[in-house]
């Protein structure tokens, strides 16, 4: 089982919530957290794992044999991203525009480029007492990060609960990191804010075919406006978690809130007792 | 004409709070919300739109079954796998790179042009507002992102403003670099946690890498005054001024429940801490 833990929005609560799921969902059986938010990972803060492996991701590159090449141009006619510029005696690459797909090394007529590779950041894998930890780290300055989410999930796990921690927004790198899970658990607060993201994810999720169902964090008892559109879409409205002061401080000193409040572990074993069930499953559009 | 960039290398630090109060205390300036996945400055401002345009992304590809003979060469070529059975495209993924559409034998691969999203021009208020919203599953973020900027500068010399408000987008991947690049002054919002400072030095080092200068702001500084000791300390060894420190106030959940920038509801140290703030950019910025 896939469950991705998504918000539209950062600073929603998504890793307090993905990883105070991930250590009630431990106390019963074995877990992998994937922290897909690869260019501000914060889950192993929370999680804190002891580190066993790093690897390093790569994308491809082209590489151009300059005595070969002949500034015909045509690898710059066909790089969509203007990745490469033809210069009088060279051709020129710009790294971090390329998106890998190949064009100039298919399409160079005299054979002069070839595919090379350039990192772009790695992924760390480790464990947290019975939890298994992944999580990919973008380097500095690096643009595209979805070939490195595809890397932290090529370690899913099949037969264990696989928790996808993912990165905020709606495009590309979320759309990653959310294909293919079984179920995406959207994370809101109770304000505007929460309510205009909550949309934006609510129709990521619906058009990637991931049933859904909504947590409310920070509520202050008054969550009218989410209840609503819950009720509006048929999703699922799972739990609400109070704005909690303690758990903001916890959270600052990277201890999880189900630590800070044991009493709230009730809420998440009814979201895994929900997913057990299958209940997801009347969620799919 | 001066540009501040307020970034945080992650969302919900208060970037977009803090760019609604700077947006009421400035005078002269164009507002332009540049967090293209989730826009949310216009909630608290209040805007009236004026115009809407379409955004054109990269053009995607679509195989004519007619010209089509079947060879495969597209689907062994496609590094996003967006060539499905049937030679049916999926849009999605598609990156619009063009390889299929050059290779293909029989001239079957079209590119067809693709609204990726919107661009708006809105009145508020307290000024000119521009602000886009891609569509869900889009890429071509950062280029979105250098749309806004860049109406937003047409408006402010058009207008003689004296200053241009960005409310970044979060992370430090391909928006964000969009956004900070020639930028006069990036503000960064940090909290004094431990994942805000692993995310505070993450931007840091992107501002550095694309050599911008930066200025950081506190938020919630007194949840944790040990964190923002170390806050501080990481500011200190990269050279960057800590120009404004605001407290834990949970009236701002209140304002901004109710659409409505902070400095208006709030007093006390809440309100000290944003008039000081905006006294700091200000001077940093060479204000009058």
């Amino acid at each position: 089982m896939i469950i991705a833990v998504a918000s539209g929005k950062g600073g929603t609560g998504k890793t307090t919530v993905a990883s105070s799921l991930a250590l009630v969902a431990a106390e019963k059986g074995e877990v992998l957290f994937l922290d897909c938010d690869v260019e501000e990972p914060n889950g192993h803060i929370m999680l804190k794992p002891r580190w066993h492996k790093k690897e390093t991701v790569r994308v491809p590159v082209p590489e151009i044999n300059q005595e070969k090449c002949t500034l015909c141009g045509r690898c710059a006619e066909v790089c969509a991203f203007h990745a490469l510029v033809v210069l009088p005696r060279e051709v020129m690459l710009f790294p971090t525009m390329c998106h890998g797909c190949g064009g100039c090394w298919h399409l160079c007529p005299t054979g002069a480029i070839s595919p090379g590779w350039r990192e772009i950041g790695q992924v760390e894998e480790g464990s947290s007492g019975k939890i298994g930890f992944v999580q990919g780290r973008l380097n500095v300055g690096e643009a595209i990060s979805p070939p490195l989410i595809q890397a932290v999930k090529e370690r899913i796990r099949p037969g264990v609960l696989n928790i996808i921690d993912a990165p905020p927004g709606t495009s590309c790198p979320v759309i990653r990191a959310v294909k293919g899970a079984g179920f995406c658990l959207l994370v809101t607060e109770p304000t505007p804010f929460g309510l205009h993201d909550l949309e934006l994810a609510y129709e990521m999720a619906i058009r990637l075919g991931v049933p859904c169902g909504v947590a409310v964090n920070r509520s202050d008892g008054d969550d009218s406006s989410i209840r609503q559109f819950c009720h509006d879409n048929s999703v699922p409205l799972l739990f609400q978690l109070p704005q909690d002061r303690e758990v903001a401080r916890g959270y600052a000193r990277g201890i999880p809130a189900v630590e800070v409040r044991p009493e709230w572990k009730g809420h998440f074993l009814a979201l895994l007792a929900f997913l057990e069930k299958g209940g997801y499953a009347r969620c799919a559009n | 004409m001066r540009e501040l960039v307020v970034l945080s290398g992650k969302g919900g630090t208060g970037k977009t709070t803090v760019c609604g109060n700077l947006a009421v205390l400035a005078s002269s300036k164009v507002m332009a919300d540049c967090d293209v996945d989730a826009a949310n400055l216009y909630l608290l401002l209040d805007p009236v739109l004026k115009s809407s345009s379409p955004f054109y992304g990269l053009k995607k590809a679509t195989i004519n079954r007619e010209k089509c003979l079947g060879c495969n060469l597209c689907l062994h070529l496609c590094r996003y796998d967006a060539i499905g059975p049937g030679f049916v495209v999926d849009p999605v993924l598609c990156e619009g790179c063009t390889v299929c559409y050059h290779a293909c034998p029989c001239g079957a691969v079209e590119m067809i042009e693709h609204v990726a999203g919107h661009l708006f021009l809105s009145d508020t208020r307290y000024g000119p507002l521009v602000h886009a919203r891609l569509g869900i599953a889009e890429d071509n973020s950062g280029k979105l992102v250098a749309a806004v900027r860049k109406e937003a500068r047409r408006l402010a010399e058009e207008g003689t403003k004296e200053l241009i408000i960005t409310d970044g987008p979060p992370g430090i991947g391909c928006p964000a670099i969009s956004c900070l690049s020639g930028a006069d002054l990036v503000l960064v919002v940090a909290e004094p946690t431990f994942s805000g400072r692993h995310d505070l030095e993450r931007v840091l080092e992107l501002a550095k890498h694309f050599g911008c200068r930066a200025a950081v702001c506190i938020n919630k500084w007194d949840l944790e005054p040990e964190n923002t000791r170390a806050l501080e300390s990481l500011c200190n060894r990269y050279s960057v001024p800590v120009v404004g420190y605001l407290p834990y106030d949970e009236s701002v959940m209140e304002a901004v429940k109710g659409g409505r920038p902070v400095i208006q509801e709030c007093s006390g140290p809440m309100e000290e801490g944003i008039l000081a703030l905006w006294d700091e950019l200000k001077a940093l910025l060479e204000l009058r």
